[in-house]
This record gives structure tokens, C-alpha cells and sequence, in this order.
């Protein structure tokens, strides 16, 4: 592996406590995904691109349009939680000064409307 | 009466107060007084999955103090604390483990957790309502109705943060039944759907609405075909997604036929015939009433 | 300038002063020569222009406090924080409703508080600033306008927020949205308001206008024995 790659898979591992080497590729997580529609990557394939050290896996759909709802966790017979392989993939782009959802493109009538737990958990999530 | 410390949580002062009411009026009548902390911040709002952060820990293990506080001051029984939201019961408990799992991240919280007299011991038990109720068993509850809710066909819906990730969840993460009991205590016929524990889009709501409103409609459409009258839930999220934003799944969906979605107390209230103003089901959309009367569960 | 208290030193931006000791953040920068041209306004400690962050010597924490109040220590790091950016949100106050989302509704960010609580570290007024914050996340408008009464908008709390929240201005809509349509206007205000529309001062008003200047700041200098 080249030291790019190895950099960015140990630094995933190390963000989301998850050996990803331990996946075989079954694909439970993304049949149990209930977001897949969305997607462009499964997310067995972002599991692959981790374990290859593909930094591409960073620029992936996948990673903003998982809900972090644990159906992935539940499935997947070899005790990985796909969840925080998510989560490390999102603080890495998040914390280059990157905010998927800008509160400033929501109008009020819609802020007004959403119940409190929407938004914090939203903003939470997707910005830095 | 058993003094019980309460995380009520945002949500359940605004959109979810239909939530928070029928909780109270309920408890008190199974001899439950739920005590609010005179002071509480957010939850922290989604657990925090990545190694290396402290930060997002301090909201809950705050809240986690207050209510070692209340129990320090002897207003409340004993060291738990119930909450109602999914979200809040998923956030504290998580961070609850964290602080007594990892030595570590235990000191950075204390360390950074500003402005407080005392410091958290890490003893206080996160419960969700349903556990309390369950503790104190279903046949309390069964006593505690006075009109029951037989005919009418409920369907559960636990979505995600009540049962994930494992070790965190209210029951057994594959097959729970917790809800099922309740609901039957209350006297009514619950009806099983495969996507009871589906993830209903979560915080997407703010600004994927429509594909939330696809999973809602899938959700929606399969309790509604097992022959469910009303979904059931307990987390304000699930509430909003599934309920109030039916009218997106309307917009995408023309054919799809709207169908009730209360919180768990609100049906106990009914039950209980605690009154319409504790049933609160004003505060719902669609509006269930309308299919409780039909049913003469719910007077005219 | 007489003053036979020790000497003290301060950095104020980096640059070292010998000052006394028993001055104020902004009588000692004065006295070192600094002339204010922003950040100073009341000198009572009640206007909040003059925040101003600082650190000990031998200390890590950055600590905040209004350069009016605050007594220079020795081995003192400061900088002055003479305007914080923040947009002023204009509103109609006769429009907002008092729901449990119109604060949410004009400061959103808000949702991203983290109840880290530094906002109260900073706040050299004492307020408890981040239980406000969350106090008008949740719609609970009379307590966050109880709680944030004392503020004095310095901005400290602002400059200090990892969320980016601009506290003080949240307070202000609080306490604003309270006294219009929680708290309603007081009956002395609205006594006063009828004896003024009843003619009860006009005497007094034509009085002053017809004064010379010289009459005038003889009753202004003695207007505390009036009082009395």
C-alpha cells in the first residue's frame, strides 16, 4: 500500500475505534441500509475503499445521506460498527471548514415549522 | 408517590408537548411523580461516534450531573433518570458509557466540564419510559385502565435509537416486544410490520425532505397494509417525519391514504380516561380523533 | 497623576507597560499612554464596550472582563475586543409571535450549542449564559429573558461560542418578546404615561425652557439634593 493510502485508512481506523480489515464483504450493512436508494457507494463499498486506503471514499454521497440509524451495526456478523466508519469519513471532510447544510439557505417559515431535535441533530451531524 | 428524576428534553416543550403531557398525567396516575431539574441543557442530540471527541460528551453528562444533583438534594428516590425522546434516552445513555468505560475520556470531561460545583460520579442510571413501565409491570397498567382500547388495530413503530446500536436499546434489538405489551395492556390488537424498526430519515427532514418522505411513505403504507389503524411511537423525530410531514408524502404520493401516528402515553391517557386535555391529541397531525370516535373510544 | 501604589506590569498587545497597580484595565492602558477611540463608553461598568480578554501570568485560561472594572494584575497579557461581527437581525416586534420557535426561527444556530458552557466562563457579568441559550432553544422565553436580564452585550460570550451563537443578541429578543407579550407594560409606566397626557408636567417643562444657561447647570449640579 502506498503511504497516502496506509495514512488514510490509519487515520480512519484511528477516528472511528472500527478494524475494517475485519470485513469480508457479505454486504448485510447494505442490504439492511435503508438509505441505499441514495447512495452512490454502498456501504460495503465504503468499507472496501477504507481498507484500500481510497481517499475517494471521502468525496462518496454514501457518507452524508447515512442516517446513523445502526441497522448496519446490528447486521454485520463481523462486529464492525459501519456507523462510525461513517462518522470518521464525515469529521474528515468536516473538519477542512466544510458544512454540508447551511442554516442560512433554510427560510423561517421551514426553521419555524421543524421541531428542535430536527435541526440540532442535523446541524450536528453534517457541519463543523 | 415515587419521585422520579425527568430529562424532558427540547423537543418535548415545543412540537412534542402532547408527548410531555400525557407522560405526566399518566405517571401520576400509576403513582409516579416525574421531577424536571430546575436547570437542564440539550442532550447532546446524536451520539457522538468518533474516538477523539470530547466535546460533544459535555451537554450530556451535564444533564447527567443535574440529576445527581436533584438526587444529592433529596428530591427525587433514587440515581435514574427517565426520559421520552429516543434521541435524548440514546444520547445520555451512550455517554453515560463512555464516561465509565473510558478512563481517558472520563478526565477530559471533568476537566472541561466549566462552572460546576459538583463533579459527576458516573452513577446515575438512564432509563427510557417504557423500562420504567415495564419494571413496574404490565399488570399495573392493566389496572390502571378504565376504557379499553379493544378494536382498535395499533401498529408499533420503534425506529432506530430505541433499539440501536445493541447494548443500548430498550429490549432485544431483533425482536422486541415491549411496546406490543404496553399497547395490549391498554386492551389494544397490535399488528406486526416489516418496517416497525426501519429508520424514518431522521435529521434528513431539514433538508432531504422528499427522500424522507419516500421512507416515510414505505413505513406509512406498510403498517397501513397489515391492517394497522394508527402508528405508535415514542421519539418526536419519528412523530414529525411520519405524522405532520404526510403532507409531503401527499404531494409525492396522490394515492397514499393518511393514517394516524400518537405517542405511546397518549394512548395510555385514553385508556386511562385521564381526559382530552391530557390525551392532548390536538397537538397531532393527521388528527387521530376523528378515527378514536369511530371506533367509540373517544367521546363526541 | 499622583499614586503611590506598586508597580505592576502589564502586556497590552504584546507591549509591555509599567503601570500602578491598583488601576483599572483602562485607566492603566490610558496611563500608559493608549488613547480609547472604540471600545470605551460608560466607565461604570454598565455599557459593555469595553470587553477585553486576558490571561494571567503562569495561567492557561483566557479569561474576560470589562476594562471599566477589572483591576490590572501583575504579569497581565490583555487585548481589547472593542466589536464583535455580528449581523443585527431587524424585526418588527409588533409581527413576532411569542412561540416556542420564534427565537429559533431568527437565530437558528442556535440548534448548534453544545452546552460547553464557556459562554459563562466569559461572561464578566455572571449570567448563567449558556443555560439562556438553552433556554430559548426550547421555546422557554420567560426564563431565557429572566436569566440573560443582567447582560450587557460585550460580546465576549459571542467571541468565546464554538457554535458561533451570538448570545447577547438571543437574550435581547428574549427579553423583548417577554416584555411585550409575557410581562405586558408595567401600571407605573402606564400611570406616568397618563399623568404626562394630563398636563401634570407641562408647568415644570415650561419652566426649564425659559432658563438661561447659567440657571440651567446650576440645576443640574444640584439635582441630587432636589431629588432629595
Amino acid at each position: 500500500m502506498e503511504p497516502e493510502n496506509k495514512h488514510f485508512k490509519d487515520r480512519v481506523v484511528e477516528l472511528s475505534g472500527e478494524n475494517v480489515d475485519l470485513c469480508f464483504q457479505c454486504g448485510a450493512c447494505s442490504s439492511g441500509c435503508p438509505m441505499t436508494q441514495e447512495m452512490d457507494y454502498l456501504p460495503s463499498k465504503i468499507i472496501r475503499m477504507v481498507q484500500l486506503g481510497l481517499e475517494e471514499a471521502l468525496e462518496s454521497k454514501t457518507i452524508w445521506v447515512c442516517t446513523t440509524c445502526f441497522n448496519c451495526e446490528v447486521r454485520c456478523p463481523r462486529g464492525i460498527d459501519v456507523a462510525n466508519v461513517m462518522e470518521a469519513l464525515r469529521q474528515l471532510v468536516l473538519r477542512r471548514k466544510y458544512d454540508r447544510v447551511s442554516l442560512d439557505e433554510l427560510s423561517p417559515e421551514e426553521i419555524r415549522e421543524l421541531p428542535q431535535i430536527a435541526i440540532v441533530s442535523n446541524q450536528r451531524k453534517l457541519t463543523a | 408517590m415515587t419521585r422520579l428524576a425527568y430529562y424532558p428534553g427540547c423537543t418535548l416543550k415545543t412540537n412534542a408537548k402532547n408527548f410531555e403531557d400525557s407522560t405526566i398525567a399518566t405517571a401520576e396516575k400509576l403513582g409516579i411523580e416525574l421531577v424536571e431539574p430546575e436547570r437542564w441543557n440539550c442532550c447532546g442530540t446524536v451520539h457522538s461516534l468518533s474516538t477523539d471527541d470530547v466535546m460533544h460528551h459535555l451537554a450530556p453528562i451535564r444533564n447527567l450531573l443535574r440529576v445527581e444533583e436533584l438526587s444529592n438534594a433529596g428530591e427525587v428516590d433514587s440515581k435514574q433518570v427517565v426520559t421520552l425522546c429516543a434521541m435524548c434516552y440514546n444520547t445520555l445513555k451512550r455517554s453515560n458509557m463512555v464516561f465509565n468505560e473510558d478512563s481517558d475520556r472520563k478526565k477530559k470531561i471533568r476537566d472541561n466540564m466549566y462552572k460546576e460545583d459538583i463533579e459527576y460520579s458516573g452513577n446515575v442510571e438512564v432509563l427510557h419510559h417504557l423500562e420504567v413501565l415495564r419494571e413496574m409491570g404490565w399488570d399495573k397498567v392493566k389496572e390502571a385502565v378504565a376504557n379499553p382500547l379493544n378494536g382498535l388495530k395499533v401498529a408499533p413503530y420503534y425506529g432506530c435509537l430505541l433499539l440501536r446500536p445493541r447494548g443500548i436499546g430498550v429490549d432485544d434489538t431483533d425482536d422486541p416486544t415491549i411496546m406490543e405489551d404496553m399497547l395490549e395492556a391498554l386492551g389494544a390488537e397490535t399488528v406486526g410490520f416489516a418496517y416497525s424498526q426501519k429508520c424514518c430519515g431522521s435529521y434528513n427532514a431539514v433538508h432531504m425532505k422528499e427522500v424522507v418522505a419516500d421512507l416515510a411513505h414505505k413505513i406509512l403504507k406498510q403498517a397501513e397494509e397489515a391492517g394497522a389503524d394508527m402508528l405508535v411511537t415514542a421519539c418526536p423525530l419519528c412523530e414529525y417525519n411520519l405524522g405532520p410531514r404526510q403532507s409531503e408524502v401527499e404531494k409525492r404520493y396522490p394515492v397514499f391514504k393518511s393514517i394516524p401516528v400518537v405517542y405511546f402515553t397518549q394512548l395510555m391517557a385514553l385508556a386511562f380516561s385521564l381526559g382530552e386535555e391530557a390525551a392532548a391529541f390536538t397537538g397531532n397531525k393527521p388528527d387521530p380523533r376523528p378515527l378514536l370516535r369511530d371506533k367509540g373510544l373517544l367521546e363526541e | 497623576m499622583e499614586n503611590n501604589a506598586e508597580i505592576v506590569t502589564i502586556y497590552v498587545m504584546g507591549k509591555k507597560h509599567n503601570v500602578p497597580g491598583d488601576l483599572t484595565i483602562m485607566k492603566a492602558m490610558e496611563y500608559a499612554g493608549h488613547q480609547f477611540t472604540r471600545g470605551a463608553g460608560c466607565r461604570g461598568g454598565y455599557c459593555g464596550a469595553c470587553a477585553t480578554l486576558y490571561r494571567k501570568k503562569g495561567s492557561y485560561k483566557l479569561e474576560g472582563a470589562l476594562a471599566c472594572q477589572k483591576i490590572v494584575e501583575d504579569g497581565m497579557y490583555i487585548a481589547q475586543i472593542p466589536f464583535n461581527p455580528a449581523e443585527k437581525t431587524t424585526y418588527s416586534l409588533d409581527e413576532l409571535r411569542p412561540d416556542a420557535n420564534t427565537i429559533l426561527e431568527y437565530y437558528p444556530e442556535l440548534s448548534r450549542c453544545l452546552a460547553c458552557n464557556t459562554c459563562t466562563k466569559a461572561c464578566p457579568q455572571d449570567i448563567m449564559v449558556m443555560d439562556y441559550v438553552q433556554a430559548s432553544l426550547r421555546g422557554d422565553i420567560e426564563q431565557a429573558a429572566k436569566l440573560s436580564f443582567d447582560c450587557i452585550s460585550c460580546g465576549l460570550c459571542a467571541v468565546r461560542c464554538p457554535a458561533e451563537i451570538v448570545p447577547y443578541n438571543v437574550g435581547q429578543l428574549a427579553r423583548r418578546l417577554y416584555a411585550r407579550y409575557v410581562d405586558g407594560p408595567s401600571q407605573h409606566v402606564l400611570d406616568r404615561v397618563k399623568e404626562v397626557e394630563e398636563g401634570k408636567f407641562d408647568e415644570g417643562i415650561k419652566e426649564l425652557k425659559n432658563m438661561d444657561k447659567a440657571a440651567l447647570q446650576e440645576r443640574y449640579e444640584t439635582r441630587e439634593k432636589i431629588l432629595e
